[in-house]
């Protein structure tokens, strides 16, 4: 099984510090991890940190993985105004490193990673035309092509409605458990990241406050010490963690 | 495969034409067998207009193909050779040894020009190469160093009309209006080399270079290297640019129109887009031939001109067109 480690991970950009010292508990593949932080917290440069990306200390400790390239990341969504399909944005994510000639087994790739994120209506549509939460699932799929045994997501949730929201964080649980895939999105909404997350990661100013299970980093206190507001988080009807927020501090 | 049916009807077309004129049927058949027509057709048309109607070809190909790949790496629909001021530099070195005889590396008389003139638009590729190699440079920086190699070199060109003989100031002129009656043979086969050596080479990143018209963030998450692939192909496509300004002269605008025609035919992914892109070059090129030799009965009207004239129009068409969400 695919495990990831982090550890002492710095990051600077010039002299600024962005990342101080990140270690992190073993992470196993079939678990969702919610990378969680307020803005400018450092999430997107640990996620660069870690596929090398960018330079720094520490070390992003990859074991028990069979591929050469074994992580996939789905940066966050930037506009788009190349003149491709879906299906051929998709391909060439699967394509990199290969030959120019497609296998048969790319293309199936291709059509079940469209197909596990509900997307396989658009792959004839050209990528500029997309909605950003369209593009947003595109980006997955590229991720998701790439057959990766860890995952990282840049905020996948950000453009979606809450339908596709919901929907994308159900698929990629069940991928994680399916596949063996260790999975680490960052997302802003605590409360899906209490429901649909196994562990979680909290950073504030490159620093990682807490990690561990996500219902024991996700507390009123941390809540009200780092996202500065009130709230407090109750079991609902069906016994799932809620988070209920008061007010902004 | 239109483009190809189309391509070969203008090579026909282009061979045809000329202070002789041949009908279509008698070209076909001295291009499928040459000894089934006289002696002086067969010259005139394998010896005399073959090597310019196929140096056509090859230098509207690579001429697009630069332009498509530099389209590509600087995320720019109007760059070109001529953006980085690559034909500007080769301009300028042909002006040196039009105007004074200066030779950058001393060769053959026939080849004194292209020499110089590919010396110094490799310089150009070179020094753009290493000020983006410089930390900090982006993609925009290297745009607008190529537009500064532009005036640079229009007003070193500008002092050397100055300071030259009439008769050197209109072979200069005459030189940057680019013309394909300077095609030899050796002259095409070292230009269809350079490109049959490129385009494989630049295939081999065809995927990479596809996913650099996503941005550089979701190519490095595909694992592509931008800044690496980025220097490697504009050191690729100067190379191609050069060999083809420096054999023919300034041919403006072929960079720009060819790689937006295959890209409206054809999309982005590069395992269409080069081919056609190159099939577009080589036919806008060809039909450019043509209609040099057609619009003033008796008079080869040098081809720079009719490609920019047809090219304005459509470069004002692309600035001016209101469709933000692509090129």
């Amino acid at each position: 099984m695919v495990t990831l480690t982090l550890d002492r991970l710095s990051a600077h950009y010039g002299r600024r510090q962005i990342l101080a010292e990140v270690t992190t508990p073993c992470f196993e593949g079939g678990q969702v991890v919610a990378l969680l932080g307020p803005n400018a917290a450092g999430k997107s440069t640990l996620f660069r940190r870690i596929l090398g990306l960018i330079d720094g200390g520490g070390e992003a400790r990859v074991e028990g993985a069979t591929r050469q390239r074994p992580i996939g990341y789905m940066p966050q969504d930037t506009g788009v105004n190349a003149v491709l399909t879906v299906y051929e944005s998709v391909l060439l994510a699967r394509m990199q490193g290969r030959s120019l000639k497609v296998q048969p087994e790319d293309m199936t790739e291709v059509e079940r990673a469209l197909d596990d994120l509900g997307i396989s209506a658009l792959g004839e549509r050209d990528i500029s035309d997309l909605s950003g939460g369209q593009r947003q699932l595109v980006g997955a799929a590229q991720a998701l092509v790439q057959s990766p045994e860890i995952l990282l997501l840049d905020e996948p949730t950000s453009a979606l409605d809450l339908h596709r929201q919901l929907q994308l964080l159900t698929i990629l649980r069940r991928l994680a458990r399916e596949r063996g895939m260790l999975i680490i999105a960052a997302l802003h909404d605590l409360g899906q990241a209490l429901r649909f997350t196994d562990q979680a990661m909290l950073l504030q100013n490159g620093r990682l406050i807490a990690s561990g299970p996500t219902a024991e980093v996700v507390t009123p206190e941390r809540l009200r010490e780092v996202y500065r507001v009130a709230a407090r988080i109750e079991p609902c009807s069906q016994g799932q963690p809620q988070l209920i927020v008061e007010e902004a501090i | 495969m239109s483009l190809g049916v189309a391509l070969f009807l203008s090579l026909c077309l282009d061979l045809s034409l000329g202070p002789a004129r041949f009908p279509l049927d008698e070209v076909i058949a001295a291009l499928i067998s040459p000894d089934s027509v006289s002696d002086q057709v067969r010259v005139i048309l394998w010896e005399i207009r073959m090597p310019v109607a196929l140096m056509a070809l090859v230098v509207g190909a690579s001429l697009s193909v630069a332009g498509a790949q530099m389209q590509t790496i600087l995320s720019n629909p109007l760059a070109s050779p001529f953006t980085l001021g690559i034909s500007a530099g080769a301009s300028f070195g042909a002006a040196l040894a039009l105007a004074f005889g200066v030779a950058i590396i001393p060769a053959a008389i026939d080849y004194v020009v292209p020499i110089n003139a590919f010396v110094m638009a490799m310089i150009t590729a070179f020094f753009i190469h290493a000020l983006s190699m410089k930390r900090g440079v982006t993609i925009e920086t290297i745009v607008l160093l190529g537009i500064a190699m532009v005036f640079i070199f229009n007003s070193l060109m500008a002092l050397i009309q100055f300071f030259a003989s009439q008769q050197a100031v209109a072979a200069v002129v005459f030189w940057t209006m680019g013309s394909l009656t300077k095609a030899t043979w050796p002259k095409f086969w070292v230009s269809l080399g350079v490109l049959a050596i490129v385009l494989p080479l630049l295939a081999r990143h065809g995927w990479a270079l596809t996913a650099m018209r996503l941005g550089d963030t979701k190519a490095e998450s595909m694992g592509v290297k931008p800044k690496a692939l980025r220097l490697e192909v504009l050191v690729l496509v100067s190379l191609l640019a050069a060999i083809a300004v420096a054999f023919v002269g300034t041919i403006g605008f072929i960079g720009l129109v060819g790689p937006h025609i295959a890209r409206l035919l054809l999309g982005e992914d590069q395992r269409f887009f080069v081919p056609g892109s190159a099939l577009c070059g080589a036919l806008i090129l060809s039909i450019g031939s043509v209609l040099s030799k057609i619009i003033l009965p008796g008079t080869v009207i040098p081809i720079g001109i009719i490609t920019s004239l047809v090219g304005i129009p459509f470069f004002l068409f692309l600035i001016l067109r209101q469709k933000s969400s692509s090129w």
